[in-house]
Order: structure tokens, then C-alpha cells, then sequence
């Protein structure tokens, strides 16, 4: 759709559509295992409180750990296919990555200033850092939950996290990375609300933009 | 006429029920004599998450030991009920009854358990609750025990009544694997009262609340049989 009607090409999208359907697929997992995994963390606090009852998904822990292990799966298996898919589409090579120290230092100090204007399509070095910095709390919390669940088969996975009594701690940190992340993220686009309707529509790549 | 009414009633509440559910979605798994949406769901994923299990057990896969100073001390008690409230059964008078497919229904009394050969393990309990605890227990392998009381091992479940009225079953891959015993001995001493004595269950290759205390009756069946806790929601399979 070209200005001068030369060419009949489809626009490319901001976001292509299996990494929308995987963004609020991950949205639904993510919220329903955080909130079931809240009833769970009620149960034996591992901190000197506990969440408030209003914020947690499943009335008892019988129901927190069926709602948790119901929807592990949904984030296990829409985790993995944004794995291979952003590998394989070169997503993650096109939009995440060089993250360069320096770019990260000017665009977080001129983000704080509200100076760093959104590019449509384009991530800047704060949001590539979050994104990975996401990606790599997703991995964390997945396995140090793996490893709860199954200190015994998956034995690795809870090894690798310092045994059992430490992998609740790992779990708990990777948890709040995540919330942490959420609050963020949902704070910039209540800041910046055009970039919301991309991520449902697709929306239209800017004309050269890779 | 008045069945008519009757019907036209339940269908009422039912429609009444299913306004408070979509008012409070995902709130319940609470009653489980009144099954909701939320619950059919929960309970599918819980019996897709007990076949998954099955398929995660490897047999020969240990459940990690430890060394003698990392025993939990004193030992945390853990029931549905108070810890004096905790049953006390006879050892004297005390028999094990045997029910199921089993050839030699025999009961077995504390003597005769312990006149077999015994096992050892210093393992971690953890509870479906978070916590953990490292325990030593010493008592008759289950397996061992199956094959001397000639049970069908090909059956499904092994199920366990208790003299406190809690109950549980376990798979049948898991009842013969070499860490699971009939405990008789809890930190070198013979079980007490609260941690289930005369006999318990000690099966480190599944949550706590899958190692039934001061057991009564054991009986080897295809017959599903559930738990005091697994009927109110917590997944059957339960293994670590």
C-alpha cells in the first residue's frame, strides 16, 4: 500500500500474528500462575507475610495448586513455541538483540527525562534489556518451579537451583522479577496507549523499517 | 405434578448457581459436592496431570539422602487434627489386614512385620503445603512385602485405610519402588503415636500427605479409592 499505489504488497505488521496470539496466551498463563501461586505461597510464607486472600486464584490451596498445575502447561507449552519461533523467525536476532551497554546507560537516562521518544517497531535498548531481562526471569521461574514440583524425577532442576529448600526462594525472586516487569511494562503503555491496538490489530510497519 | 415442581426447582437453583459462578469465576474447587464449571476443568487437568506423573516416574530414579546431621530435630507433626488428638492403636493387640487381590490374606501383627527384612533411608518429606523436613525411617519395603503376601502387582492401585479415619492409595509403580516402606521406625525408635504408629507408610517419591499414618487395613485393587485429601482436591499422583 504504497504512497504512490506502485506496488500491492500487504503491509507487514508491527507484531506478526503468532507472536500476539503467544503475547496474550502468555498474559492469560502468567496472571492465573501467579495469582494460584500466591493461595500456594499463603500456605507456608517463606517471608513474614502473606497475600492478601482478594489477590490470589483458588479459594484453598487444594485449589491454588490445582489452578498452578493446571496452568503450567498452557505456560510451558506457549513458552516454548516463543522460544523456537523467535530463533527461528530471527525475531529475537532482528528486534532484541545487540543490547549495548552504552545505548542502555543514554536511553534509560533520557527515558527517566520522558525524553525517548517510541519508535513504532523499533525496541529501544531499555525495552530490549526488559524483554530479555523477562525472558530469562521466564526461564528461571520455570525451572525452579519444575524443580518444587519434582525434586525427586527432575532432581537437576532442583540442583541447579541450590536444592529444594532454596529453589521456593529462586521461584519466589523470578516471581516478583516478572511482577515487577508487569508493572513496568503496564505503566508504559498506559504512558505511551498507542502501542496497545498493535499488539491485538498487528498494526503497520512504518515504511523502511526492517 | 409435584415432580414436576421439584424438577422446575432444581433447575432453578442450578441456574442460581451458575450466576454465582460466572460472578466469582475460578473461586471455587471448594465443595466438592457441588462441582462447578471451574471444577470439571480442574479435575480433567488433575487426572491429565496424574497420567503425566506416571510418565515422569522412572523407577529407578532415588529419591536424594542425607547424612544423619541434617535430620529434622524435633520433628514437625502434621495432621488434620491436633497432635494429642493423634489415634492410639495397641501394639499388642495390633494386626495389619490384608483385603484386595492378594493370595495370602493373612493379617500380619508388629512381630511378624518386623521378623522381615527391614530397610533404612534417611530422606526428605516434603508437604504439599511448601515446607520440608528430613526424617529417618526404618521398615519392611513395600515391594518386598507385595510379593510375600502374593499380590497381584499388575493391579493398578495400593490403597490404605487408617485408624484415624484418613485414607489414601498410591500407583502401583510407586508402591514397588525400592525406597517405598511399611515404616515400623522413626528416628531409630519405634513410631509414636503422632508420627503414625504402629505402621505408616514412608514413600519419599511423593508429597507427605501420600504417607498414611498408623495404618490398618492395605489392600491391592484396579478399584480407584482416592484419599481424605485427594477427594477434596489435591491431585491423586501426587509424586515428587
Amino acid at each position: 500500500m504504497a504512497r504512490d499505489g506502485s506496488t500491492q504488497a500487504r503491509p507487514r505488521p508491527i507484531h506478526p500474528w503468532p507472536l500476539r496470539l503467544m503475547h496474550w496466551l502468555n498474559a492469560l498463563a502468567i496472571v492465573m500462575m501467579i495469582g494460584s501461586g500466591w493461595q500456594i505461597y499463603n500456605a507456608a510464607p517463606l517471608f513474614n507475610f502473606s497475600i492478601p486472600e482478594t489477590l490470589t486464584i483458588g479459594a484453598w490451596l487444594g485449589a491454588g495448586i490445582a489452578w498452578h498445575l493446571a496452568f503450567l502447561w498452557l505456560l510451558l507449552a506457549n513458552g516454548l513455541a516463543y522460544l523456537i519461533w523467535g530463533f527461528a523467525s530471527g525475531h529475537f536476532k532482528q528486534k532484541l538483540w545487540p543490547i549495548l551497554p552504552g545505548q542502555v546507560m543514554r536511553e534509560f537516562i533520557a527515558a527517566l527525562r520522558f525524553k525517548l521518544p517510541h519508535q513504532k517497531g523499533v525496541y529501544n535498548a531499555v525495552q530490549k534489556l526488559l524483554y530479555v531481562g523477562v525472558i530469562f526471569a521466564g526461564l528461571v521461574v520455570v525451572i525452579s518451579g519444575l524443580g518444587i514440583w519434582k525434586p525427586v524425577q527432575l532432581w537437576f532442576f532442583t540442583d541447579l537451583c541450590g536444592g529444594y529448600y532454596i529453589a521456593r526462594y529462586v521461584h519466589f525472586f523470578a516471581m516478583a522479577s516478572i511482577v515487577a516487569f508487569m508493572a513496568v511494562h503496564i505503566l508504559l503503555v498506559l504512558m505511551v496507549p498507542r502501542v496497545l491496538p498493535p499488539m491485538i490489530t498487528g498494526g503497520e510497519m512504518p515504511e523502511g523499517q526492517s | 405434578m409435584k415432580q414436576l415442581d421439584l424438577n422446575r426447582r432444581k433447575l432453578l437453583s442450578r441456574a442460581l448457581a451458575l450466576g454465582a459462578i460466572t460472578a466469582l469465576p475460578g473461586c471455587n474447587y471448594e465443595d466438592p459436592a457441588h462441582p462447578d464449571v471451574a471444577d470439571w476443568f480442574l479435575h480433567k487437568m488433575s487426572a491429565f496431570n496424574d497420567e503425566m506423573q506416571a510418565l515422569l516416574f522412572n523407577p529407578n530414579t532415588l529419591a536424594p539422602t542425607f547424612s544423619p546431621g541434617m535430620i529434622t530435630n524435633p520433628p514437625r507433626f502434621n495432621a488434620f487434627y491436633d497432635m494429642s488428638q493423634a489415634p492410639v492403636v495397641d501394639p499388642a493387640t495390633y494386626a495389619l489386614e490384608l483385603g484386595g487381590q492378594i493370595q495370602d490374606k493373612q493379617s500380619w501383627t508388629l512381630a511378624a512385620l518386623r521378623a522381615l527384612p527391614q530397610e533404612g533411608q534417611i530422606t526428605r518429606f516434603v508437604c504439599v503445603e511448601g515446607w520440608r523436613v528430613i526424617g529417618q525411617w526404618s521398615g519392611v519395603p513395600l515391594g518386598y512385602f507385595l510379593h510375600r503376601i502374593g499380590a497381584d502387582v499388575t493391579c493398578k492401585y495400593v490403597s490404605f485405610k487408617c485408624a484415624d479415619g484418613y485414607y489414601s492409595s498410591i500407583d502401583m509403580a510407586s508402591a514397588l519402588h525400592p525406597q517405598t516402606i511399611l515404616a515400623l521406625d522413626f528416628l531409630n525408635a519405634p513410631l509414636t503415636a503422632p508420627f503414625g504408629a504402629p505402621v505408616r507408610l514412608r514413600i519419599p517419591t511423593k508429597l507427605g500427605f501420600k504417607n498414611p499414618k498408623s495404618i490398618m487395613q492395605l489392600a491391592v485393587s484396579n478399584v480407584y479409592t482416592g484419599g481424605y485429601w485427594e477427594d477434596q482436591g489435591y491431585n491423586w499422583f501426587s509424586g515428587s
